[in-house]
Parts: C-alpha cells; sequence; structure tokens
C-alpha cells in the first residue's frame, strides 16, 4: 500500500491493461521488423561480398527487383494497418464512458497543482481537496477536466493515458482501479516553472473505505482543542493565509490555493513537492519559494510564535 | 611527447585527490560516529524524513538549500548550538528532539524526531567540519 506505482508496464486497471496491450504488440511487431531489417542487410552485404569475389557484375533481374520491392510494400502496409486498426479499437475501448453509477470528479489544473472535486447533486455534499485523489476500486470513475490557467495533462501512468486539460474546454477520461494501492500521478503537459513539481497521488481503496473517506471530507474542519492550536487558528484566519486558502467551518475562504480543510490527512506537500511531516511544513509555509521557486505562494515570515501555533493548528486539520 | 603525457598526469592527480577526499571522508564518518554513537549515513537519509532540508543549508543533502534557518556547514566545528547552548552532541541531539525547551524564542519546530534519529542526525552533523 505505501509502495507508490507509476509505471505504464504494471497496469492496475483495465484501461492501463489495454495500453500495455498496445504497448506489447507494438514492441514485438517492431522486433519482428527488426530482425527482418537485420537479416536483410547482413544477407545483401554477405551476397555483395560474393559477387565482388566473383567479380560477377550482373545483378537480380529488373523482374525480381519489382516483385521484391512489391512484396516489401504489401508487407509494410499490411502491419500498419493491424497497428492502426488494434489502435482504433484500444482508442474506441478507452473512450467507452462507464456505467451511471460512476464516481465523478472534477479536476481543475492550476500552475502548479490539482484541484480535486467531488459532485453530487447536493452542494452541500459535494467535496473538494486537492493533490490526492482517492477512488474505490473496480468502480468506473469519471474525471472531468478543465484548466485554470495554461494547458495541463493529467496521467497516472499505471492507470491511463493522459489527458490534456485545455483552458477554455472540457474534457472528460474515465478510469478503473482494480488493484488497491497508491497511484502516482504527474502533469505530462509542460506548463511552466514547476511542471515537475505538479504530481498527485490517486489511492484506490474498497468501498468502505473511500465512503469512510468521502464521508469525512464532507465534514468541516476539526475544532482546534489546546490553547496554541486556537492561537494557530487566529493566526491561520486574521493573517495571510486566509486570503488564498479556504478552511470549511471558519471564516477563511479564499479559493486562489487548495483547500485546506483536511490537509493533514494528505501524504503530500505542495503537490507532490514534499512530504507532509512538521518540519517540511513549517519551511514551506515560510519561504516556499525556495522549495518551489515560482510559486503562487509567497514567503511568510511568521513571528516564531506564530509559526509554532500555526503548524499546530495545521497539524488538527485531519 | 609533453603535450601527450599532460592529461594522464592530471588524470592521475584527479584520482589521487578523489581517494585521498573519499579517505577523508571515510574517516570524517569514523570519528562522527565515534564521537557521537549515532549513524551518519541513517542521519543523512532521516533529514529528509524529518524535513531539516526545508529550512537549512546541509552540506550533502541535495535539497537542503533553504535560508530559514542558519545554514549547517562546518556545524561540527562551531562553538555554541543556536547560540545558546555549548555544542556538544548531548546538546545536539536534545535541540533536534526539543528545539523550544532549550530556546523557548526559538522559531524551530518540534518536527517529532525520535532518540535514535536525533542521534543519527547528530553523527552526520558531525561529520560537517
Amino acid at each position: 500500500m505505501s509502495q507508490l506505482l507509476h509505471s505504464v508496464l504494471e497496469p492496475a486497471g483495465p484501461q492501463a491493461e489495454r495500453i500495455y496491450t498496445l504497448w506489447v504488440v507494438t514492441c514485438w511487431i517492431s522486433i519482428g521488423v527488426f530482425v527482418v531489417v537485420a537479416f536483410a542487410t547482413a544477407a545483401a552485404v554477405v551476397r555483395g561480398c560474393r559477387n565482388h569475389r566473383q567479380r560477377l557484375t550482373a545483378g537480380p533481374s529488373e523482374m525480381a527487383i519489382s516483385t521484391a520491392v512489391a512484396l516489401a510494400i504489401v508487407v509494410t502496409s499490411g502491419i500498419l494497418f493491424v497497428l492502426l486498426g488494434a489502435s482504433v479499437s484500444t482508442g474506441q475501448a478507452l473512450n467507452a464512458l462507464g456505467e451511471p453509477g460512476a464516481v465523478s470528479i472534477a479536476i481543475t489544473g492550476h500552475q502548479w497543482w490539482w484541484e480535486i472535486a467531488y459532485e453530487d447533486a447536493l452542494p452541500s455534499r459535494r467535496v473538494t481537496t486537492a493533490n490526492e485523489i482517492h477512488i474505490p476500486v473496480g468502480r468506473p470513475v469519471v474525471f472531468k477536466m478543465s484548466s485554470h490557467d495554461v494547458i495541463h495533462s493529467f496521467w497516472v501512468p499505471s492507470l491511463h493515458g493522459k489527458r490534456d486539460l485545455i483552458p477554455g474546454m472540457s474534457s472528460a477520461i474515465w478510469l478503473q482501479a482494480d488493484r488497491p494501492g497508491r497511484y502516482r500521478g504527474q502533469c505530462a503537459e509542460f506548463c511552466g516553472l514547476q511542471h515537475a513539481h505538479m504530481a498527485f497521488e490517486v489511492v484506490a481503496e474498497s468501498d468502505d473505505e473511500f465512503d469512510r473517506w468521502l464521508d469525512a471530507q464532507r465534514h468541516p474542519a476539526e475544532q482546534p482543542n489546546s490553547e496554541q492550536e486556537r492561537r494557530g487558528e487566529a493566526v491561520f484566519v486574521t493573517g495571510r493565509c486566509a486570503m488564498c486558502h479556504r478552511v470549511r467551518g471558519t471564516p477563511a475562504y479564499g479559493s486562489i490555493g487548495p483547500e485546506l480543510t483536511h490537509v493533514a490527512s494528505r501524504r503530500m506537500l505542495a503537490a507532490g513537492t514534499l512530504p507532509n511531516s512538521r518540519g517540511h511544513l513549517a519551511g514551506w509555509v515560510v519561504d516556499p519559494q525556495t522549495v518551489k521557486p515560482g510559486t503562487a505562494m509567497p514567503p511568510t515570515p511568521l513571528t516564531p510564535d506564530d509559526l509554532q501555533d500555526l503548524i499546530a493548528y495545521l497539524e488538527v486539520l485531519r | 611527447m609533453r603535450m601527450r603525457s599532460t592529461p594522464l598526469l592530471v588524470a592521475i592527480w584527479c584520482a589521487a585527490a578523489a581517494t585521498m577526499n573519499a579517505c577523508d571522508a571515510g574517516e570524517r564518518y569514523r570519528a562522527a560516529a565515534e564521537a557521537t554513537g549515532g549513524d551518519p549515513a541513517r542521519g543523512q537519509a532521516a533529514i529528509q524524513t524529518y524535513g531539516c532540508d526545508t529550512c537549512h543549508v546541509i552540506p550533502g543533502v541535495a535539497t537542503a538549500k533553504s535560508l530559514v534557518g542558519p545554514p549547517l556547514n562546518a556545524i561540527a566545528a562551531r562553538t555554541y548550538v543556536a547560540g545558546v547552548v555549548v555544542n556538544t552532541p548531548e546538546n545536539m541531539e536534545s535541540w533536534i528532539q526539543h528545539p523550544r525547551a532549550i530556546d523557548a524564542r526559538t522559531a524551530m519546530p518540534d518536527t517529532g524526531v525520535t532518540e535514535i534519529d536525533a542521534r543519527d542526525i547528530t553523527a552526520y552533523l558531525y561529520t560537517l567540519r
């Protein structure tokens, strides 16, 4: 479960499986073509040497050459048609949308993080989070994509191919995970300075675990308990953090940065850039520009006391 | 002839320098392990686990390039830890585990470092002379 999977060659769902099969077919055909070409080249060299030694000047007849060229063209076109057919059938299978019971998740790309919204007919049951996507194993999931700024691309190699997030356009992709696990995803379209630090994780878990997680995410933020945590909440709500971040259940209602209502429940910080531990969190809050130069988050030179209190409060947000 | 042997000499000099450097590093690691009772190699990894690297410049840790806290180059040769206690392995360990217990005004948070990990991190820091 803790092993992060990030490989096209280790498919964990039907879509990735099909892509993997197509890859294997293409690979074997390419190997076959390579072997044939290598043998033909070797044969030509050997025959050329022999002809040279025996001082033969007459080559094969025109007829033989024409036949060979025609045969090569037919075989090559045949192989290309087979590949084209396989590619089209894979594409069609991947595009077939899942049954209505699918989980529907809206993904919005930002420079450089992922906004994730679980849709629901009841607005109060919608959930917004960031950079960590939970999905139930064995159930189709529809991702509806859009972008807030530039073109990004959503890619979880172990679960599916890439799908672009294009500003002003919406697109969709559906996938399914057949095995529980953590799958790493990555932006696959160069989107600026921190493109490489725009990762996310897909956590595939059983229906029960998924429902419990979603339910927990629907709740507003945990209340601070200790005096220090209460001071930390005040730092958050009255300071700069609240200008960009939202913590449901508090007056912090910013919408420029990721929602932090349950930030302590996530495994990573800053879109897969840092592990979510106390030390990393403190350093990230104070000086994000060194960790991820160019990120929209400005340095926040808090007083040492405020920093300690704020970190204590952020850890409450499970 | 002279032209030809120059690259060879340079190569031999580099190899010798690298070997001496490696020996020197091995010696520093041994000395640090002896002084602290910790494992410098494990400490080097623990630095990234606890996030020391997100606030300090630490030689030998690629991700450690931030200036939130003081740079830790030559930390083993410094007289004081955090400017408040004498730089001994014991004080360094306590500081890493509970900085606020030593200096209540520090911005450095208690990052939940275990005793063994604090010893290993101290061991690594003591290789930095």
